[in-house]
């Protein structure tokens, strides 16, 4: 166990040296006090965890002169960090990790922000949804359980997800939509506390991201039916008995036509110049190359697109268009 | 605030205290009534809406803030003291500095105003000599910073000299 | 017996030398940590988590177990010296603490106060070591309905109990639970209560009120009786700790009740803020001093810092067996774990035995060390009060004001502090109970969003909150708590009769 971190700190440490050796020429500009990442969610979350893997992953390897905190700010459903970031222009000492509230945050509950008032920098990752039940129950298919749910009077099938008028309600409206079913949608804090409450049968599905349910699948409490991605996962590692990320089925493939992905990126505040964005471009491929960061793709089953600058906007910008579709059919928009 | 100024045995009357305070969770219980009646207060097929609960707290208050006014006209008599004018103008050379601290915080930073504070307070209240009063009164806004900027690494509000000075 | 020679390596991991040096330095860490109001333990380890990353995960996370036992011993030493409570759970201590600090027995109260917790997490550990599969199944049951009925039973528990006037404390609860209203509902994504001040987004944060409502509440009443606090006659006596323990034994039976109720708040995962606050209202009614307690009874420090500290440490099984957190730190420790590539969840006893039993084995020694040295610190604590108000209130209004900003890293929530410290001495001095209104600060959200969610389930059958033997017992329970002067004083009556 130890020899084996030891030997793979030593292995990220020599692709480390190449790296930065290869970008010393781009680096113009440089932090000269200590780098804030916000983070828009309450501890212990998925953004929390990857804002705090990357500000671990800096410390570590020593890829930045400057230290780097994490900053929660949860309040109203994340709005209180973007405003935060928002009145903080042109200050190149605060990142702001993201998740799909800064979509459905300002669609939602009309809090005044939109990605127009943030510089984007990096996305770093894109985080999966899987549709899963209990491992007790009989369904073996996503076919078996809307059948199920077909069959039961309306919303007598209950889908747990993560906030209100977030990306898991959005899911599962999209899923009520394909299939012609309809669930009772109930809201809790934490995808943690989500998926043990799959296991403890009081609900009966959920809309999970890989690493929140992970542990469970591996113990054999719960099971994945399909993923909500345009193709299966990459990963091919065996994680649950004979089971590994890759042979889960798409949705689509299952006659539930929906794809959603979160993004997992970074951005800044208006106003910033480009050699800091670039700074900050080069020290995440730097952070991208650590084999912690290998190991936390791996197992949350990321999908690992990496975008900056312009095509990383254009993406943004097609999401919100989406997003804003999908509130507006689900009738999710604050009413003013 | 000093010892004379105390004991004069005159200020305000528990009574309009009391009416007072009564009045005020009356309005404060009007305001969340108010709000909750913008979100909705009707128990919808799923349970209730988000103002159902914050509406009836409002209520209650509402309510109860009466029968503590009538509580207060009837079981406290006129006569009977909230606080001497001494007493008062003690608990005020408390609140007024502190007033100032917290409304110059955004702009001056934490540092300098809790150095002022301190010194003022040593000073005004305290009447030490200005060797304990400033050495107190810097140690600490140091040890401050030491502790949180540097060792837990929280960022602390600043001011344009701590700019000034690059931190 | 596997269990136990599991344990044994685990004693062996943590004794080693680096392990004991990396434990030391975390209870330090940790008892600062605690005392400073606004660094509570989940921002202490997330903070500290970076430093850890270089270590084994082993000593990793017994460094990081060892500031969050520090974090618990720390909470009460504010609490009682000044009325300041720098977490949820320590609000009950202040209860009986503060009076008792004022008496001039600050130091009785500060080692019943580190004695209970230790008592308090020594039964947690033992129970997490022996019955640890069990417990794990046990928290399974808990659905958003049976956590409505834990808060209620907390409710119950508390309330009913003061001597203020009941419409007082009705009003001062129901404030409580309007301030925890405000912000976003969780249930609908709605903004509420608002008025569109983006200030208000966040809501209000209990450690705003509470620093405001006691601790400048405090300096405020002080300065009304007379520049200087009234503890300041309390001699330093090195024997303190050695005499209150001759006095604790006595308590034995509040200790074990208080230990259960923590454990179970612990592990479902309720946390140990309502722990804190059902033990505390529990020994009021069944002590035969209850009358007493609020004046400086040292059973009413020993009842909720058991109960938090049972709490605290069982709320580390749920995260290690589950991967769900009973509490906020333990929210960020699972951050951590993850980290080191550790998965949590019901494989991690299985596949990580050196690291699980090298855990619990550093929860007996690091609260062992922790009470060591928290108890030698006690005359040096009891000794702050000694130092004149004037240079002591300036310091304390400092570190409040950074307590209160460090919450949202926002000034606003200083003006806000010294606006609660004001209504907190106007209303302390008319009589009407801080309490409730805490209490219904830090619970009153919980339980309203743990009720709708019941509902949604049960598509708004209030059913749902008798429908299986064990919601409908807490909620039995809760019932009972709250007619409990009623049933006690026809029980007297009825024994009289009969005896007449």
């Amino acid at each position: 166990m130890l020899l084996k971190s030891l030997k793979s700190i030593a292995l990220g440490t020599v692709t480390l040296l190449c790296a930065a050796h290869l970008s010393v020429a781009h680096a113009q500009w440089e932090p000269t006090r200590t780098v804030e990442i916000i983070v828009p969610a309450g501890p212990g979350g998925g953004a929390d965890q990857m804002a705090r893997v990357v500000q671990g992953i800096v410390t570590k390897h020593n890829l930045m002169k400057q230290s780097m905190v994490v900053i929660n700010k949860a309040g109203g459903a994340g709005g209180e960090g973007f405003l935060e970031v928002k009145g903080a222009r042109a200050n190149p000492h605060k990142l702001i990790i993201t998740l799909s509230n800064l979509f459905t945050t300002p669609l939602a509950t009309g809090i005044p922000f939109s990605w127009k008032d943030l510089t984007p920098v990096a996305m770093l990752a894109l985080d999966e949804f899987v549709l899963w039940v209990n491992a007790e129950t009989p369904y073996q298919s996503v076919k078996d359980y809307i059948a199920a749910v077909k069959a039961a009077p309306p919303g007598q099938f209950k889908m747990g997800g993560t906030g209100s008028k977030q990306e898991d309600q959005i899911i599962t409206v999209a899923i009520e939509k394909a299939a012609g079913v309809k669930f009772t949608y109930i809201p809790f804090r934490g995808g943690g506390e989500v998926a043990v409450q799959l296991v403890g049968n009081h609900v009966n599905s959920t809309v999970n991201n890989p690493i929140e349910a992970v542990a469970q699948w591996r113990a054999d409490k719960v099971r994945p039916l399909c993923v909500f991605d345009g193709k299966t996962l990459e990963y091919k590692d065996k994680v649950a008995g004979e089971k590994s990320w890759a042979d889960i089925p798409t949705c689509k493939s299952q006659g539930l036509d929906m794809e959603y992905l979160m993004l997992r990126g970074f951005f800044m505040p208006a106003g910033v110049t480009k050699p800091q964005t670039d700074y900050y471009v080069e020290l995440f491929k730097k952070v991208r190359e650590t084999p912690e960061w290998r190991d936390l793709m791996k197992n949350g089953a990321f999908n690992q697109s990496f975008m900056v600058g312009a095509e990383y906007a254009k993406w943004v910008e097609n999401e919100e268009k989406r997003h804003q579709a999908l509130m507006k059919e689900a009738g999710f928009l604050a009413g003013n | 605030m000093s010892e004379a100024s105390q004991g004069t045995g005159r200020g305000p009357s528990h009574r309009y205290v009391e009416v007072g305070v009564a009045i005020a969770t009356a309005l404060f219980a009007i305001i969340v009534m108010i709000g909750s009646l913008q979100v909705g207060i009707t128990w919808g097929v799923e349970g209730p809406r988000a103002g159902f609960f914050p509406f009836y707290v409002g209520l209650f208050i509402l309510i109860s803030s009466g029968f503590n006014l009538y509580a207060g006209f009837t079981e406290y008599s006129p006569s009977k003291l909230f606080a001497e004018w001494g007493q008062l103008r003690s608990v005020m050379s408390v609140v007024i500095p502190t007033t100032v601290y917290v409304l110059a915080m955004p702009y001056v930073g934490i540092y300098l105003s809790s150095f002022v504070l301190i010194a003022l307070f040593m000073k005004w209240l305290g009447r030490y000599p200005w060797g304990l009063t400033l050495s107190i009164a810097i140690c600490v806004p140091l040890l401050t910073y030491f502790m949180f900027e540097k060792w837990f690494l929280v960022p602390l509000p600043k001011g344009p000299i701590e700019d000034m000075l690059g931190l | 017996m596997e269990e136990l020679a599991n344990l044994m390596h685990g004693f062996g991991v943590a004794l080693q030398p680096f392990n004991i040096g990396v434990m030391v330095l975390g209870i330090v860490l940790g008892v600062l940590i605690g005392v400073l109001p606004g660094l509570g333990g989940a921002n202490g380890i997330a903070i500290l988590l970076p430093l850890t990353f270089s270590m084994p995960p082993t000593s990793a996370i017994i460094m990081l177990s060892c500031i969050y036992w520090g974090a618990l011993f720390g909470g009460a030493i504010t609490s009682i010296l000044f009325n300041i409570p720098g977490e949820p759970w320590s609000v009950a201590t202040t209860f009986d603490g503060h009076p008792m600090a004022q008496q001039g027995k600050a130091g009785e109260a500060l080692t019943a106060a580190f004695t209970s917790s230790f008592v308090g997490a020594l039964f947690a550990v033992i129970m997490i070591t022996l019955v640890a599969p069990l417990v794990a199944k046990f928290a399974l049951q808990f659905g958003p309905a049976e956590k409505f009925a834990v808060f209620f039973l907390a409710f119950c528990s508390f309330i009913g109990m003061g001597k203020e006037p009941p419409f007082k404390t009705l009003v001062s609860m129901m404030i409580g639970f309007a301030l925890a209203a405000v912000g976003l509902d969780s249930v609908t994504g709605q903004l509420r209560l608002t008025f569109g001040f983006t200030e208000m987004l966040t809501g209000f944060d209990f450690l705003i009120a509470v620093i405001g409502l006691f601790g400048i509440g405090e300096i405020l009443l002080t300065m009304e009786e007379g520049l200087a606090f009234k503890g300041k006659a309390a001699g330093i006596n090195p024997r303190v700790v050695w005499e209150t323990w001759k006095t604790l034994p006595r308590f034995w039976m509040t200790s074990l009740r208080s230990c259960i109720i923590g454990c179970w708040m612990g592990i479902s995962p309720a946390g140990a803020t309502p722990a804190s606050f059902m033990s505390y209202g529990i020994a009021k009614r069944a002590s035969k001093n209850g009358a007493n307690f609020g004046k400086g009874e040292i059973e009413g420090v020993v009842a909720p810092e058991t109960a938090a500290h049972a709490a605290g440490t069982s709320a580390l099984l749920p995260m290690l067996s589950l991967g769900v957190p009973g509490s906020p730190t333990a929210a960020v420790l699972l951050g951590g774990l993850l980290i080191w590539g550790l998965q949590p969840g019901p494989l991690l006893f299985v596949e990580q035995k050196e690291f699980v039993w090298g855990l619990i084995a550093s929860m007996y020694l690091g609260n062992l060390v922790g009470l060591i040295i928290v108890l030698t610190m006690v005359p040096f604590f009891a000794a702050i009060l000694r130092i004149p108000f004037s240079i002591i209130a300036p310091i304390i209004l400092v570190v409040c004001a950074i307590g209160a900003y460090t919450v949202h890293n926002s000034t606003f929530d200083v003006v806000l502090m010294l606006v609660f410290g004001v209504i907190g001495y106007i209303l302390k001095k008319c009589n009407y109970p801080l309490a409730p209104m805490v209490l219904a600060i830090v619970l009153g959200d919980k339980a309203e969003e743990a009720f709708r969610q019941s509902l949604l389930g049960s598509q708004g059958s209030l059913g749902i909150f008798v429908s299986n033997g064990l919601v409908g017992s807490i909620m039995f329970l809760g019932l009972v708590a709250l007619l409990w002067p009623v049933i006690a004083d026809g029980w007297t009556k009825l024994r009289t009769r009969t005896a007449a």
